[in-house]
C-alpha cells in the first residue's frame, strides 16, 4: 500500500479551482515530483499535504492514517504531521544559531538532551554543517542556508519530506550540487520526497516519478523516461524539453500544413503543401480536423536535397558552443533544429530537407 | 593648432569649475547655514549657558542644580513617567498589532484604522477630557460612582503617576502598534510555517519565532515612545500640576514662566534641557544600534498569506475588548470634550436645557483670544510647513544625492533636529532671539515661526530624504548626459519626482502644528497665542467650557484635515 495517498483532492479559492480532484499515491522511499508552470496548483497541493491549506474536498492519507478530510471534518494540524519541509526562501530563523535552528524540532518534542546531541551530530554531519554549528545563519551563503533548512527537516528523521522549490533561490552550479546531496540524503535516510518544481530538468534528475500539472488538473503521472518518451498530450510534450509544433489541417482527405496565422473566425486554413507520407498521422488523431505534429529539435536530421521529407529554408544559424541551433522556415511555420557542432549542416538561406525521427501527433492545435 | 587651443580651453574650464564656487557649493553653504542658524545655534547656546558661568567652565554648578530637590524630582519623574508609559504602550501596542495581523479577529481592517486614530488626537486635549472624567472630586465618572453607587471616595484619581501614564499610553501606543504591524505584515510567512511543520504549536511559535523576529521593531517603537514621553509637556502639565508632579519640560516651563526669564531660572532650564538632549541622543543612538544590528532579513519574497490564529471561543471576547478599548480611549474623551464645550457653565448636568452651540459660536466669531489663536495657528503652521518643506528638500538633496566636500558637517547637522525635543528648542530660541545677539523676536509670532521650523525640520528631512532615495542616480545622470545643467536637472527631473515627498512633508508639519503646545506655550505673548496655548490657558483660568469648545473645534479641524490628506494621497497613488 502506498505511503502518501491523495484521493479526489480539490481546492477552490472563491470561484477559482486551484486543484481539481487530484489523485496521487506516493510509495515509501519514493521521490515524487510535481511539475508545472507557476499557478498550476502544485504548491497548493504540497501545502495541503503539509496542512497549511484546508481541502475543499477529498482526502489525504499518510501511512494508512487519515490526516485531512473536510467531509469527515477531520484535520490534523501541520505540527502534528511529523513531516520535514524545506521552503524556497530557506526560512532559516535569523535570530537563532545554525545549531539552534536544527535543534528546534527536537527541542519542541522534548527529547532527552543526550538524544538531541546524538541526532544533531548526525544531521549536521550529513549536511556538512558540523563546522558551522555556532554560526549565525546571516553569515552563511544561500547554499549554506539551504543546508540548514535541510538539516532542520532531517533532524526528526521524518518519513516524508516536502520540498517546495528548494533549489530555485540558488545559483545554477550550486543547484546541481544540492540536487545530488538531496538524493544522497534520501538514500541514507530512506524518506519519501514530494518535490515541487517548475524546472523540468530538476524533476527528471531527481525523481522516480513525475506528476505534470496544468491549471489544477493532472496531465500525466509517470517515470521521467515515460513522460519524455510517451507524453500524454501536447502540454506535457511542450513542458518537458525543447519542442517544435507544426500545425496541420485535413483538407478533403489530404493532410496539409496549415497557414501560420488564424483566420478571423479563429480557424486555420491549409497551405496546400502536402505532408511527406511517413509523417501522415495514423490512429492517434483520427477524426480531428486540425492537429499538430510535434518533434524535438535534437531528433531531426538534415537529408540530401533529393530525399523525401519536410522541405524548408534555413533562416538563421547560431553557434551555441557544443551545439548549433538552426531556425528553419517550413511552409511559413518555424521549426528549430539542434545538431552537434561537428555534424554537417546547411548555411542560413539554404534550402533543406528535414527528417523527424520521433514524431508525435496531438489532436490539439496551438492556443 | 586650433584643436590644441580648444583642448586647452576645455582643460582650463574643467579646472576653474573644480576650484570655483559653483552651484553645488552654494547649495551646500545655504543648507549648512539654515541648519546652523535654526537648530545648531539654539542648542549650542543651551549648552553654553548651562556650563559657562561668569566666563568660565563650570561643572560643579551644574551638578548642584541637578541635585536641587525640585530639579532632581523632575528628572526622576520624567524617568518614572517615561518608563511606565513605554512599558504600557509597548504591551498594548504589540498585543493589538498581533491581534489585527495574525488572528481571525472580526473587522480587523476597521480595528487597525481605529487604533491609529490616537496618532491624530492631541494628547493634552485627551488629558483635559480625562481630567473632566476622573478628577477626584469633580470628575464625571468619580461623581457618578460616589453619588449614584454610594462609593465613599473617588474610584480613580487621574492626578497621579498612574493617571498620567495611562493617558500617555492611550495616545502613544500607536508608535509601537504601527511598527509591529508593519514588521508582522512584511514578515516571510514561511519562517512561521517552518516552525509549525517542525512540530511547534502556535503559542510556541509566537513566543520563540514571531516575537523574537519582530523584537527590533518592538524595541525601536518603544524607544521612540521613551524619547517622546521624556520630553512630553501636555499631559503632565494638565494632570500633574495639581499634585505637584513636574517632569523636565513642565519644570522648565514653570521656571521660565514664573520668573519671566531671570538668570537663575534660565540656568536651571538650560541644565534640564541639556539632560533632555543627552538622553534623547542616547535613546536615538540605542535605537540606531538595535535597528542596524538586529535588523533581520525577514521580508517575504513570493508567498502565501500568513497563517491566522483561530481565536475560536476567544474571538468574541477579544472583539469586545477591542471595541471597549476604542470606546473608552477614543470615543468617550471626544464626546466629553464636545459635551462640555456645549455647556452653559461647567458643573451643570448634561441636559438639553444646558446644552447649546453658543460657546462654539462665541469661540469662533466673537472671542478675540480664540479667534486670534485659530488665525495664528493656521498661518504659523502654513508658513512653517512651506518654509520647512523647501529647506528640507534642499538639505536632503545635498545629503542623499550630492558628492561635495564638506557634506559630513551637513550630515551631522541633519541628525540634530531628530534629537532635540520641543521644549529644548523653545528654550534655545529664547536664548538666541531675545535681543542678546542683536535680533529681538521675543513676544512676536516670528519667534514661534523660527521654533516651528527648527522643531519640524526632522519631519521634512525624513520625508524628503526617503523620496530622494527612490530617485535613482542614473535618472539624473541621464539628464546631464542629454545636456541639462544641474539646475535644469533639478527643476525638470528631481523636483517632479520628489513632489510626493514634499507634499508629505508639508502635511506632516501643517497638521501637527495646528495642535502644537510644547513650543508655543514657552514663547507666546498675549496676542500670539496658538490654538494649543489658548486651550491650555483658558482651562487654567477656569474657562473650562470655552476651552473645551475650542478643543472641539481643533479636533474637527485636525480630523477633517487628516481625512482630506488621506483622500488626496490615496488618489495620488492610484
Amino acid at each position: 500500500m502506498s505511503h502518501v495517498r491523495l484521493v479526489n483532492v480539490t481546492k477552490r479559492f472563491g470561484s477559482v479551482t486551484a486543484v481539481d480532484s487530484l489523485n496521487m499515491e506516493i510509495e515509501k522511499g519514493e521521490c515524487f515530483s510535481m511539475l508545472g508552470p507557476s499557478g498550476c496548483g502544485k504548491t497548493t497541493t504540497l501545502r495541503m499535504v503539509a496542512g497549511f491549506e484546508d481541502l475543499t474536498d477529498g482526502e489525504i492519507h499518510v501511512g494508512g492514517r487519515l490526516i485531512s478530510s473536510p467531509k469527515k471534518n477531520y484535520y490534523l494540524p501541520p505540527e502534528k504531521r511529523d513531516f520535514g519541509m524545506v521552503f524556497q526562501a530557506f526560512a532559516v530563523w535569523p535570530h537563532l544559531s545554525v545549531y539552534e535552528n536544527v535543534a528546534f524540532p527536537l527541542r519542541i518534542r522534548n527529547l532527552p538532551a543526550a538524544e538531541i546531541e546524538k541526532r544533531m551530530k548526525d544531521a549536521l554531519a550529513s549536511t556538512n554543517l558540523t563546522g558551522a554549528a555556532n554560526d549565525s545563519p546571516a553569515d552563511l551563503s544561500g547554499g549554506g542556508k539551504q543546508r540548514v533548512a535541510l538539516a532542520r527537516a532531517l533532524a526528526i528523521n521524518p518519513d516524508v519530506m516536502l520540498l517546495d522549490e528548494p533549489l530555485s533561490s540558488l545559483d545554477p552550479h550550486l543547484r546541481e550540487e544540492m540536487r545530488f546531496e538531496i538524493k544522497d540524503l534520501q538514500r541514507k535516510y530512506g524518506f519519501s520526497i514530494i518535490y515541487v518544481t517548475h524546472d523540468q530538468s530538476e524533476a527528471m534528475a531527481l525523481s522516480d516519478r513525475i506528476l505534470v500539472m496544468k491549471l489544477g488538473v493532472v496531465q500525466q503521472i509517470d517515470t521521467p523516461l515515460e513522460v519524455y518518451n510517451n507524453p500524454a498530450n501536447r502540454f506535457v510534450f511542450s513542458f518537458i524539453g525543447l519542442s517544435n509544433f507544426l500545425e496541420l489541417v485535413r483538407v478533403g482527405g489530404r493532410v496539409v500544413l496549415a497557414e501560420n496565422r488564424l483566420t478571423e473566425d479563429g480557424l486555420r486554413r491549409g497551405t496546400g503543401i502536402d505532408l511527406p507520407p511517413e509523417l501522415v498521422p495514423g490512429e492517434a488523431v483520427r477524426g480531428a480536423e486540425a492537429f499538430s505534429l510535434a518533434s524535438r529539435p535534437s531528433e531531426i536530421d538534415f537529408l540530401g536535397a533529393g530525399e523525401s521529407g519536410l522541405r524548408g529554408v534555413v533562416t538563421r544559424r547560431a553557434f551555441l558552443g557544443e551545439i548549433v541551433d538552426y531556425r528553419v522556415d517550413v511552409g511559413g511555420q518555424e521549426m528549430r533544429v539542434q545538431k552537434g557542432r561537428r555534424a554537417p549542416g546547411p548555411e542560413a538561406g539554404e534550402a533543406c530537407v528535414l527528417r523527424l525521427n520521433r514524431p508525435f501527433w496531438f489532436a490539439e492545435s496551438a492556443e | 593648432m586650433n584643436d590644441k587651443l580648444m583642448n586647452d580651453i576645455e582643460v582650463m574650464n574643467g579646472i576653474t569649475r573644480r576650484r570655483g564656487f559653483g552651484t553645488a557649493q552654494i547649495i551646500l553653504f545655504l543648507s549648512i547655514a539654515i541648519l546652523v542658524v535654526v537648530v545648531a545655534v539654539p542648542v549650542l547656546l543651551i549648552f553654553f549657558n548651562a556650563f559657562w558661568v561668569n566666563g568660565e567652565f563650570n561643572v560643579r554648578d551644574v551638578a548642584r542644580i541637578i541635585r536641587e530637590p525640585d530639579t532632581w524630582r523632575a528628572l526622576v519623574n520624567s524617568l518614572i513617567i517615561a518608563t511606565g508609559t513605554t512599558i504600557g504602550s509597548t504591551l498594548v501596542g504589540t498585543f493589538f498589532a498581533w491581534l489585527v495581523t495574525r488572528t481571525d479577529l472580526p473587522y480587523k481592517r476597521f480595528m487597525k484604522a481605529m487604533f491609529l486614530v490616537p496618532f491624530m488626537l492631541p494628547s493634552f486635549i485627551g488629558a483635559l477630557a480625562w481630567k473632566m472624567l476622573l478628577s477626584p472630586r469633580a470628575g464625571f465618572i468619580n461623581r457618578f460612582f460616589m453619588t449614584q453607587l454610594g462609593f465613599d471616595g473617588p474610584v480613580f484619581n487621574i492626578y497621579s503617576y498612574a493617571g498620567i501614564i495611562l493617558v500617555e499610553v492611550m495616545y502613544l501606543f500607536p508608535f509601537v502598534f504601527i511598527q509591529v504591524c508593519g514588521a508582522l505584515e512584511r514578515m516571510d510567512p514561511t519562517l512561521e510555517e517552518s516552525a509549525r511543520i517542525s512540530g511547534a504549536g502556535l503559542f510556541t511559535i509566537t513566543r520563540k519565532i514571531t516575537i523574537p523576529l519582530v523584537m527590533p521593531s518592538i524595541l525601536s517603537g518603544a524607544l521612540l515612545i521613551m524619547l517622546y514621553s521624556m520630553a512630553h509637556f501636555g499631559t503632565v502639565a494638565v494632570l500633574g500640576i495639581e499634585n505637584g508632579i513636574f517632569n523636565i519640560p513642565t519644570l522648565i516651563y514653570q521656571r521660565i514662566h514664573q520668573s519671566a526669564g531671570s538668570f537663575a531660572s534660565i540656568r536651571t532650564g538650560t541644565v534640564l534641557a541639556t539632560v533632555l538632549v543627552i538622553s534623547a541622543a542616547l535613546i536615538l543612538w540605542l535605537q540606531g544600534k538595535i535597528l542596524s544590528k538586529g535588523h533581520y532579513q525577514i521580508i517575504a519574497g513570493k508567498s502565501f498569506r500568513p497563517m491566522e490564529l483561530k481565536l475560536r471561543a476567544l474571538r468574541f471576547p477579544l472583539l469586545l475588548l477591542c471595541v471597549a478599548y476604542i470606546a473608552f480611549t477614543i470615543v468617550l474623551p471626544t464626546v466629553v470634550i464636545f459635551l462640555v464645550g456645549g455647556l452653559k457653565t461647567y458643573g451643570l448636568p448634561f441636559t438639553w436645557e444646558n446644552l447649546s452651540l453658543d460657546n462654539y459660536k462665541f469661540v469662533l466669531f466673537d472671542y478675540k483670544v480664540t479667534k486670534d489663536a485659530i488665525w495664528n495657528s493656521v498661518t504659523l503652521g502654513f508658513s512653517a510647513a512651506v518654509i520647512t518643506m523647501f529647506a528640507g528638500v534642499m538639505i536632503s538633496y545635498v545629503i542623499v544625492k550630492m558628492k561635495v566636500r564638506g557634506k559630513g558637517i551637513l550630515e551631522f547637522l541633519g541628525m540634530l533636529p531628530f534629537s532635540v525635543p520641543g521644549s529644548v528648542i523653545a528654550l534655545g530660541v529664547i536664548l538666541a532671539w531675545s535681543g542678546r545677539y542683536g535680533v529681538n523676536l521675543y513676544n512676536t509670532v516670528w519667534i514661534i515661526l523660527v521654533a516651528y521650523i527648527a522643531r519640524y525640520m526632522a519631519f521634512s528631512l525624513r520625508a524628503n530624504g526617503a523620496a530622494l532615495e527612490q530617485v535613482h542616480d542614473s535618472l539624473m545622470e541621464a539628464a546631464r548626459v542629454c545636456g541639462a545643467t544641474m539646475w535644469q536637472t533639478l527643476k525638470d527631473i528631481v523636483l517632479p519626482l520628489v513632489r510626493p515627498g514634499m507634499l508629505a512633508a508639508f502635511f506632516l508639519i501643517f497638521l501637527p502644528s495646528l495642535r502644537e503646545l510644547t513650543v508655543s506655550i514657552m514663547l507666546y505673548a498675549p496676542t500670539t497665542r496658538t490654538i494649543g496655548v489658548a486651550i491650555y490657558t483658558l482651562n487654567e483660568d477656569g474657562e473650562t467650557v470655552r476651552s473645551a469648545a475650542l478643543a472641539g473645534i481643533a479636533l474637527i479641524l485636525i480630523v477633517v484635515g487628516q481625512t482630506l490628506i488621506n483622500r488626496f494621497t490615496e488618489k495620488g497613488r492610484g
